[in-house]
């Protein structure tokens, strides 16, 4: 009887140590995140350039940072502002996930989003205007190309709070597609 | 197309259909040229005053950029996009105080003539005799949402023009000796047609190639027989964004209705962080079309028994469950099991990181 009493301690106290060690390490993963930097990615179109989301990956890895990558989705005039968008979600969720797959293979912790607005310019101003982000990571569009055009990044150097880095835009390289080809 | 072809007046009847639909509709600046039709189109509008600008002893009326800004409306009216400013305004020219409300989030509709397009200046000289000063860059109108052309024959705005409708009697005569010759008017309503059609055309083409041949399919698919409602258990942390995304495209396959769900533990306020992924999670189920709930209750699979059966679900969705301790798996049962044994005839799928397959299954 003493046998089995002593036993079920051990095992009720082995329990609770169990259980108090995964709490601990939750909360201190929660304040771990709480505290992380946050890097804005935002991305428009339909592809986005593989050299640009590495770039952006080592830059929040080597900041501890958390990557937010943002689709910003633009709103056709015919539609009032907080309309649902599912034709752009079906570009924008590939998209995004590929993202976040790309993070969690190169060790980073990433958050994404869908902002919308009349423009790229307003959806961004509505991002910026929501949440916190201590950096803002853009890929500039080559010319002629759909995305961040040089004037986008005057604007956003004029208006966005925080650090600004802008990644030029470069060759895809032998071999590398652009992200969108891949995820669909 | 030209003045008088009603350009102002049909832009007034949108904007009237808009107020009717509800939203804030603010007129920035609108030039009725007197015209007693168009000043009753505007009636019931909103209208930002005029401000008063003195340039060489001459005072001249100009539209409130700040004053337009302050009152931040849905929908500003701005008339005469290639107008020229007065000088010592915030902008030289009326299309750049345009972009500047496009950039405060505010909706414009504008109006211009087509002889006003800078590509065109040159065409339009040469067809009608007659330079026009005040130009737009063409990138201001590429950029614009919709381009409405409003079109009338030569016939019809000579009429209108003859019969006062455009112009004051006093001005008639000279307007149909100069610009308003029939030959021009037919010059310009060609050049306007070819503008539009051109626009037309560049923006079929890419959205037809963007047509998926899975959207047609579902497209030409009939309705399903059984609704579809799915609902999606989720909690105000990153890993939500992946459960809310995967549970949309079931949802866009199945053709069902998406709710979210988050059962709030009432037992501590909501931490910064928390707030901020939830006001996160709002606006995605915003922009999905999805509707986000939130139960107040201690226990998940309660929360979620209750809401599904209320709302008529089919198909549940959430994410690994957090790892359990020993304890705590002794004192209840997994909440997979639960929520299966609560829910009979409800799917459930659990929502795993795909990041984390081994490589060699990918």
């Amino acid at each position: 009887m003493t046998i089995v009493l002593v036993v079920l301690a051990v095992a009720v106290v082995a329990a609770g140590a169990g259980a108090w060690a995964a709490l601990a390490a939750r909360r201190s993963r929660d304040r771990a995140a709480a505290g992380r930097a946050r890097i804005l990615f935002p991305i428009v179109g339909r592809a986005l350039s593989r050299p640009a989301l590495d770039a952006a990956l080592r830059i929040a890895r080597a900041e501890n940072a958390t990557l937010v990558a943002c689709y910003l989705a633009p709103v056709p005039l015919h539609l009032p502002l907080d309309a649902a968008l599912a034709r752009e979600c079906e570009l924008a969720l590939p998209l995004l996930e590929a993202i976040e797959q790309a993070a969690t293979a190169a060790g980073v912790a990433s958050d994404t989003r869908i902002e919308r607005g009349r423009t790229y310019r307003h959806a961004l101003l509505e991002l910026i205007a929501h949440e916190r982000y201590d950096q803002i990571v853009v890929a500039a569009a080559p010319e002629g190309a759909p995305g961040f055009t040089a004037a986008d990044v005057a604007w956003l150097l004029h208006r966005a709070p925080g650090e600004i880095v802008v990644l030029r835009p470069g060759d895809e390289g032998p071999g590398r597609r652009p992200l969108a080809a891949a995820a669909a | 197309m030209a003045a008088g072809v009603g350009k102002t007046y049909r832009m007034l009847q949108e904007a009237q259909a808009e107020a009717e639909a509800g939203r804030d509709v603010v007129i920035g600046y609108l030039e009725p040229h007197r015209r007693p039709a168009t000043a009753i189109q505007a009636e019931g509008l909103a209208v930002i005053p005029r401000r008063r600008v003195t340039y060489r002893e001459t005072t001249l009326e100009e539209m409130d950029l700040p004053a337009l800004l302050e009152r931040a409306p849905e929908l500003a009216l701005i008339d005469e996009l290639a107008h020229t400013n007065a000088p010592g305004l915030e902008h030289a020219k009326r299309f750049e105080d345009v972009q500047d409300v496009l950039e405060a989030g505010i909706d414009v509709f504008s109006t211009v003539n087509v002889q006003h397009l800078e590509s065109l200046n040159d065409q339009v000289a040469e067809l009608t005799g007659v330079r026009v000063r005040e130009t737009l860059p063409d990138a201001v109108l590429a950029s614009a949402d919709e381009v409405v052309i409003v079109d009338l024959t030569p016939q019809a705005l000579i009429e209108r023009l003859r019969a006062g409708k455009v112009y004051p009697p006093e001005r008639v005569p000279a307007a149909l000796n100069n610009f308003f010759r029939a030959e021009n008017l037919a010059a310009l309503r060609e050049v306007a047609l070819r503008q539009v059609a051109e626009r037309v055309e560049a923006h079929r083409l890419p959205r037809e190639s963007n047509v998926r041949r899975d959207d047609r399919i579902a497209e030409q698919a009939a309705p399903q027989a059984v609704g579809e409602r799915l609902l999606a258990l989720i909690t105000p942390e990153p890993r939500s964004q992946r459960i809310v995304r995967r549970a949309w495209r079931s949802a866009q396959r199945l053709g069902g209705e998406l709710d979210l769900l988050w059962v709030s533990s009432s037992d501590r306020p909501a931490a910064a962080e928390e707030r901020e992924q939830l006001e996160a999670l709002r606006r995605l189920a915003s922009v999905l079309g999805a509707h986000l709930l939130i139960e107040p209750g201690e226990d998940v699979v309660d929360g979620a028994a209750r809401v599904a059966r209320e709302r008529g679900t089919t198909y549940l969705l959430m994410g690994v469950p957090h790892p359990r301790g020993a304890l705590a798996r002794l004192a209840r049962p997994d909440l997979v099991d639960r929520l299966l044994r609560e829910l009979p005839g409800v799917d459930v799928r659990i929502v795993a990181d795909r990041a984390k397959r081994p490589k060699e299954d990918r």
